[in-house]
């Protein structure tokens, strides 16, 4: 993993990835317009964080179908889970030990 | 490197995000002041005109002639009621979100009603069933704890506050179904003035 000195995890050096596993965290699914909706981009802006979550393994995937329309829903893995809780201390004891 | 503000503008943004996800926030205050209102009205109307007083009824009476008049015309005031208040929760909800750059219809919304329409079905199907059997007495206890049970099952999905509201309507149904002849001043007290107090607050606390 990609983890640099002060304990911050690369993949969320950015506020949207942030965003999208803050969003999954307290969600056990959504699909692809809620997210869309929640983090206010564009397909195409969403879709490039989502796959760059997905290939840190932090996020899966199940596709269905609701009638014909095909339905993707996003969750948080054990792994993502796990890194988002470390990401979460580090930035508190970032902030704490700079008091 | 970040540096510290860009820190703390990371975990602000965390939690404002885990909030606006899984809560829905744009109900209004005002909503609950006016769906307050109508429950007033409705409670005086049926009072005054329909000479609608359950406290006449025991748990056992069945509904003779001139009661089942009344009965239907109680009925459609309170059917007319429920639509006025849901309407103007709708469209405040609509406003508010709008102005809070939100989809009044989006997964939270959802997921609120859906907690809700569980309890709020089965206790209209009950109710209707009771009033099918000639139960008045039975109606406002009722209508007050199952809608509690319902605010307290979606208030996990919206403001804490809504789930003191749902206790407080629970509490005040099973008083109510021990004191059944008066019935309709727990309604009124329930539906009325818990609402309008309930939407002041709200409307305090969130919206100024």
């Amino acid at each position: 993993m990609k983890i640099q000195i002060d304990g911050l995890h690369k993949a969320f050096e950015s506020r949207i990835r942030l965003g999208i596993m803050s969003a999954l965290a307290v969600n056990d699914m959504l699909d692809f317009n809620s997210l869309k909706e929640f983090l206010d981009l564009t397909d195409g802006n969403l879709a490039s964080h989502i796959k760059a979550l997905e290939k840190e393994a932090f996020i899966g995937i199940k596709k269905s179908f609701i009638g014909k329309k095909p339905n993707t829903q996003y969750f948080m893995t054990e792994e993502g889970k796990n890194a988002f809780d470390d990401h979460l201390k580090a930035l508190e004891k970032l902030i704490n030990t700079h008091k | 490197m970040k540096e510290e503000k860009d820190y703390i503008r990371d975990l602000a943004e965390i939690r404002s995000m885990m909030e606006r996800t899984s809560k829905f926030l744009s109900l209004s205050g005002w909503a609950g002041i006016m769906a307050g209102c109508y429950a007033l009205i409705g409670a005086y109307i049926a009072h005054q005109f329909h000479d609608f007083n359950p406290g006449q009824l025991d748990y056992d009476a069945t509904v003779s002639g001139k009661g089942y008049a009344s009965i239907s015309g109680v009925l459609v005031l309170a059917v007319s009621i429920l639509i006025l208040a849901i309407g103007t929760a709708i469209f405040l909800s609509y406003k508010k979100a709008n102005k809070r750059g939100e989809k009044a219809w989006n997964a939270t919304s959802k997921r609120l009603l859906a907690s809700m329409s569980v309890p709020l079905v089965s206790g209209g199907v009950l109710i209707l069933v009771l009033i099918a059997n000639g139960l008045i007495g039975l109606i406002a206890p009722l209508t007050l704890l199952f809608y509690g049970l319902a605010l307290y099952n979606a208030s996990r999905f919206t403001y804490a506050e809504v789930r003191t509201l749902g206790l407080i309507e629970i509490g005040l149904g099973l008083i109510s179904a021990y004191f059944i002849g008066y019935g309709l001043l727990f309604w009124a007290l329930g539906f009325g003035l818990l609402h309008i107090i309930y939407g002041i607050y709200l409307h305090y606390k969130y919206e100024r």
